[in-house]
C-alpha cells in the first residue's frame, strides 16, 4: 500500500465505484482456463465436500462428496477430480516447439501453451496445496491402494501451488488477488477478499453502485461464500440434513440428487463471477512484459511435465538446499515483476515517482552531441536537463534509465528546484553522435528510475551432496515410504 | 472499584452479566482504544443480543460440522482421564510425568456458581503448589482484572503441573500438516493461552508464589496432519504475554469513560439503544470483524461518517491520520488549506493526485 493506492480507494469511496490501479494486464489470462470452485468440510484441514470446475463457462462439472467423512466417497472424488484436472493438463499444452540447443548442447523444447487454473480466492489455492499434500502420497497397491491418477493429481496440484508462490506467474490464480492488482476499492481489504463484494465495486449489477452491490454481496442467503469455506448457516440448515438424507437412502438416491443440487446452488454464483472477472481481466490491454512471463511459465510447466515420470512426490519438507534456491529464485522473481509492472505500466510507475526513485517531467534543454574527452578515446555524453515536479530522492550519481525505453542509461549530475541534469551514458548506439531518435528533445515528457529489471543475479548454491553441516549436512534421499501411503484422512 | 459496579449493573439493564471468554480477551489486546467495547465488556454487556437488535447481527456463526468436530476432538484427548493426553506429553515431548492425577473443575457438587468454582480454583491450585499433588486441572475457572473489574475467564484449558510448575494446556481442533498450521490460527490460540497464562499467574501471586511458577511455555495440542491423532506442540508465549500486560496496564480506564457519559445510559433493548450505543465512542478498525459482535454495526457508523479507518489502519497511515475521506479528498485537490501539522500529508496526497491523473490520461 501506498499513497497512491489509499487516494484511489478514496476516490472509489467517493465515485461508489471502483477505480483502476493499472492500465494494462499484468498477468495472463488463457483462452480457456480451468475454473475450479472449490468447497470443504467445515472444521476440516482439506476434507472436500464439492468442486464446480471446467473451462467452458456453460459446461461446469460438480463433483460431490455426498458424505464428507467417508474416505472411499473422498477418494473416489479425488479420482474423479484428478480425470478432470489431468485431462485439461494433456490437452491445454498446444504443440511442442524447438528451442536452439543449450550450451551444453542439450536439446531443448517449450510446450506452446500451458494449462492455467483459476481459483475465486486465496483459500482455494490452500485448499488446492493441502488437497496435493493429502494425496500425493498415496499408494495404488496394497491394503490403501487408491486409484492410479490420485497421487498424480497430488503432485500436480502441489506444483501449482507451488507456482502460485512464484511472483508474477499466472499458472494459479486467485481471482480476488488478479482483480485487486488491477483495481481499488471503496472497502477495506479484508471485505475485499470476497470476490463477489470486490466483483460488486468492480462490476456492479444493473441499478446498483459499488456499496450498495457490495452490501448486498455480504448476505450468504443472497451470494453464497465464494469458498472454501461454507456458509454456517447453509451447513446447518441445509447440507447438514442433506448429508443425513444421503447417509439414510444411498447413493443414487433422490436424497444424493438433493444435495447435489443444494451444493450447486451455492457454487453457481461464485462460478459465473468467476468468468464474469476473467472477462474484465481480459478486456484490459496486456502488459508489454506478460507474454515474457507466460513464457517462464510455460518453461516451468513443460520441465515439470517432461520429468514428471522420473520425479518422486514432492517432499513435504525442502532439504536445505533446495529450500535456499527456492527462496532465491523467489526474490529474483519478485525483483523483475516489480520493475516489469512498473515499465509496463504508468500508473505504475507513479508509485515510484511518488516515492522519489523515478521523476517524469519535460525535457527543457538537450545537448545531445556532447563528448566527454577527458579519456582516451571520446565518449558520447548527451546531456538532458528535465523539469519535473516529483519529489526525488536520488543522489547524483545515481544511474537511471528511461521507462519507456529502458535501454537508455543515464547517470544523475545534479538535482536542483525541479530540474534534474543527466548525463546519458548508453542506449544511444556506438558511433559519437546519438541514433535518431534516440535522445528525447525539449518538449518531450520523459520518466526515468532508478528501477531495472534483471539487477538480481543468480546465486551459486552447492549440490545436495555438499549441504554445508550447518545446515545439517546432505540430506538423506527421499524414498516414499508405506507410512506415508497410509496415513489417515479422516 | 466498586463504585462502578452500580454504573456498570445499569448499564446492563437487567440482564445477567457475561462472563469474558477468549474471544472478548483478544479484541482487548487488537483494539485497547475502543471505549465502546471497552465499557460493554466491563459491564458484561451481551454484545450479540444489542446487535441483534440494533439490526446487525454478529456473523459469527459456527458450523455445526466444526462444533461436532471440535467436540470429537476434545472428548478423544480427554478420554479416560486424559489418557491420550498424557502419552503425548511422555512419549511425543519427552516429559516426565509421574504419578497422575485428574481433576475437573467444571462443577462443584452440581452447582455452577462463577464465585464457587473460583474459589475450588483457587483451592485445588493452593493445595497442588504447596504439596506438588496434583498434575492434570481441568477446565479452571480464573478471574482477571481488566480494566479495575474483574473478569471471570472460562477456558477450555487443562492447567498441568510439572516438576512444581504449571503449564496451561489448550486443545484446538485446526490442522497441523507436516508441522505447519495456519499462522491466524496459531496466533489466536497463542494469544488465548497468553491471558490464560497471565490470570494463573495473578491467582499464585495471590496465593503467596512465585508467578514464575507458571510456565511461559504452553502446550498446544491439535489433530496431526489429515488425521484424528492428536500432537502436541510447545509454544512460547513470552511476546504475547508482554503484549497482553501493556495494554491491560494502558487500558482507558473503565471509571473514566464512565464519568464521561450521561448518568442515564442503558443498553437496553428499546428505541433508545442506537442512541445509547452511539453515545460511547468506538474506534472501528476492519479487524474488528473478526473479534468484536458490534462490528457490522461500527462499521456502518464508520462509514457513515466516512473515516478513513474503515478502509484499514494502513490507509489511514498513509493518509497521515486524516480521520475523514473527505478531508484528505479535499486536501488532495488543494480544496482545502491545510493547517501547519497536515502540510506535509496535503503537499503527498496532491502529488498523489497528480500522478494519478497523469497516468491515467492516457487511457481515459
Amino acid at each position: 500500500m501506498s499513497a497512491l493506492t489509499s487516494l484511489a480507494r478514496l476516490e472509489a469511496v467517493a465515485a461508489g465505484a471502483a477505480r483502476p490501479l493499472a492500465t494494462v494486464r499484468h498477468c495472463h489470462v488463457s483462452d480457456a482456463p480451468l475454473v475450479l470452485v472449490p468447497l470443504k468440510l467445515a472444521g476440516e484441514a482439506a476434507a472436500p465436500l464439492a468442486v464446480m470446475a471446467g473451462s467452458e463457462r456453460d459446461d461446469p462439472s460438480l463433483l460431490v462428496v455426498p458424505q464428507p467423512r467417508n474416505r472411499d466417497l473422498r477418494f473416489a472424488f479425488a479420482a474423479d477430480l484428478a480425470k478432470l484436472v489431468l485431462n485439461h493438463i494433456e490437452t491445454s499444452h498446444g504443440a511442442v516447439e524447438e528451442l536452439p540447443p543449450a550450451k551444453d548442447g542439450e536439446e531443448r523444447i517449450r510446450y506452446g501453451d500451458a494449462p492455467q487454473f483459476l481459483v475465486p480466492n486465496r483459500g482455494g489455492v490452500a485448499f488446492l496445496r493441502l488437497m496435493g499434500r493429502s494425496t500425493r502420497f498415496r499408494s495404488t497397491e496394497g491394503p490403501y491402494a487408491v486409484d492410479p491418477t490420485v497421487p498424480v493429481l497430488g503432485r500436480w496440484l502441489t506444483w501449482f501451488a507451488d507456482r502460485h508462490d512464484h511472483p508474477g506467474s499466472s499458472l494459479l490464480g486467485a481471482m480476488t488477488e488478479l482483480l485487486r492488482l488491477h483495481w481499488a476499492t471503496g472497502q477495506s481489504s479484508l471485505e475485499d477478499g470476497n470476490l463477489a463484494a470486490l466483483m460488486g465495486w468492480i462490476a456492479p449489477p444493473d441499478g446498483l453502485d459499488g456499496p450498495a452491490a457490495a452490501a448486498r454481496a455480504e448476505d450468504p442467503v443472497i451470494c453464497p461464500p465464494a469458498g472454501p469455506a461454507t456458509d454456517p448457516t447453509f451447513d446447518n440448515e441445509v447440507l447438514a440434513p442433506a448429508v443425513a438424507a444421503y447417509d439414510r437412502s444411498g447413493p443414487g438416491s433422490r436424497a444424493e440428487e438433493r444435495l447435489r443440487a443444494a451444493l450447486a446452488g451455492q457454487l453457481t454464483p461464485t462460478w459465473d463471477l468467476m468468468w464474469q472477472a476473467a472477462d474484465l481481466l481480459r478486456a484490459l490491454p496486456e502488459g508489454a512484459s506478460v507474454p515474457g512471463r507466460w513464457e517462464r511459465d510455460r518453461d516451468a510447466f513443460t520441465y515439470y511435465h517432461q520429468t514428471f515420470g522420473e520425479a518422486y512426490p514432492q517432499a513435504r519438507r525442502d532439504p536445505p538446499v533446495r529450500a535456499a534456491r527456492r527462496l532465491h529464485d523467489l526474490e529474483r522473481a519478485q525483483d523483475a515483476y516489480d520493475a516489469q509492472r512498473a515499465f509496463d505500466d504508468p500508473l505504475v510507475m507513479a508509485e515510484h515517482r511518488l516515492a522519489g526513485q523515478a521523476f517524469g517531467g519535460v525535457v527543457t534543454e538537450c545537448d545531445p552531441t556532447r563528448l566527454d574527452e577527458t579519456g582516451k578515446r571520446p565518449k558520447l555524453r548527451p546531456h538532458l536537463r528535465v523539469e519535473t515536479q516529483d519529489p526525488v530522492r536520488l543522489d547524483p550519481g545515481a544511474t537511471v534509465c528511461n521507462a519507456a525505453r529502458p535501454a537508455l542509461k543515464g547517470r544523475i549530475m545534479e538535482i536542483e528546484d525541479g530540474t534534474v541534469l543527466l548525463e546519458l551514458t548508453g542506449g544511444m548506439g556506438r558511433k559519437l553522435t546519438p541514433e535518431p531518435g534516440a535522445v528525447p528533445q525539449p518538449g518531450d515528457r520523459v520518466c526515468f528510475t532508478s528501477l531495472t529489471d534483471g539487477s538480481f543475479g543468480a546465486a551459486k548454491f552447492p549440490d545436495r551432496e555438499d549441504t554445508p553441516w550447518t545446515h545439517g549436512g546432505p540430506p538423506e534421499e527421499y524414498v516414499p515410504t508405506g507410512e506415508d501411503a497410509k496415513e489417515d484422512w479422516s | 472499584m466498586t463504585d462502578t459496579a452500580p454504573d456498570l449493573d445499569r448499564l446492563r439493564g437487567a440482564a445477567p452479566p457475561r462472563n469474558h471468554d477468549a474471544r472478548t480477551i483478544a479484541a482487548l489486546t487488537s483494539n485497547p482504544g475502543c471505549a465502546r467495547r471497552g465499557v460493554m465488556d466491563a459491564a458484561g454487556v451481551d454484545k450479540d443480543a444489542v446487535a441483534q437488535e440494533l439490526g446487525f447481527p454478529a456473523p459469527f456463526g459456527q458450523s455445526q460440522f466444526a462444533i461436532t468436530r471440535g467436540n470429537a476432538f476434545e472428548a478423544q484427548v480427554k478420554a479416560d482421564g486424559c489418557a491420550e493426553l498424557l502419552t503425548l506429553l511422555r512419549d511425543g515431548l519427552g516429559l516426565d510425568v509421574p504419578e497422575v492425577a485428574y481433576d475437573d473443575l467444571e462443577l462443584v457438587a452440581g452447582n455452577e456458581g462463577r464465585e464457587l468454582r473460583h474459589s475450588r480454583t483457587r483451592r485445588l491450585l493452593a493445595r497442588a503448589l504447596e504439596t506438588g499433588e496434583g498434575t492434570l486441572f481441568d477446565h479452571p475457572l480464573l478471574r482477571l482484572e481488566i480494566a479495575g473489574r474483574p473478569a471471570y475467564l472460562e477456558p477450555d484449558v487443562i492447567a498441568f503441573q510439572l516438576a512444581g510448575r504449571l503449564h496451561v494446556i489448550e486443545i484446538k481442533s485446526f490442522a497441523v500438516v507436516d508441522g505447519q498450521a495456519e499462522p491466524e490460527q496459531v496466533a489466536a490460540a497463542a494469544r488465548q493461552s497468553a491471558v490464560y497464562v497471565l490470570a494463573l499467574r495473578r491467582l499464585v501471586t495471590e496465593l503467596g508464589h512465585d508467578p514464575g511458577r507458571v510456565s511461559h511455555e504452553v502446550f498446544l495440542v491439535c489433530p496431526e496432519n489429515f488425521s484424528n491423532r492428536p500432537s502436541a506442540t510447545p509454544l512460547d508465549v513470552r511476546p504475547q504475554l508482554a503484549v497482553l500486560e501493556r495494554q491491560l496496564t494502558r487500558l482507558t480506564r473503565v471509571d473514566a469513560i464512565l464519568a464521561e457519559l450521561p448518568g442515564d445510559l442503558t443498553f437496553e433493548p428499546g428505541e433508545a439503544l442506537g442512541a445509547s450505543v452511539r453515545a460511547v465512542e468506538a474506534r472501528y478498525a476492519p479487524e474488528c470483524m473478526a473479534g468484536c459482535e458490534m462490528a457490522l454495526f461500527c462499521r456502518d457508523e464508520a462509514r457513515a461518517c466516512g473515516e478513513t479507518g474503515a478502509l484499514g489502519r494502513s490507509v489511514r497511515d498513509d493518509l497521515g491520520g486524516v480521520d475523514t475521506i473527505g478531508t484528505a479528498l479535499a486536501l488532495a485537490d488543494a480544496s482545502l488549506t491545510p493547517s501547519d501539522d497536515l502540510a506535509e500529508t496535503a503537499a503527498q496526497l496532491q502529488a498523489a493526485a497528480r500522478l494519478r491523473a497523469e497516468a491515467l490520461q492516457g487511457v481515459a
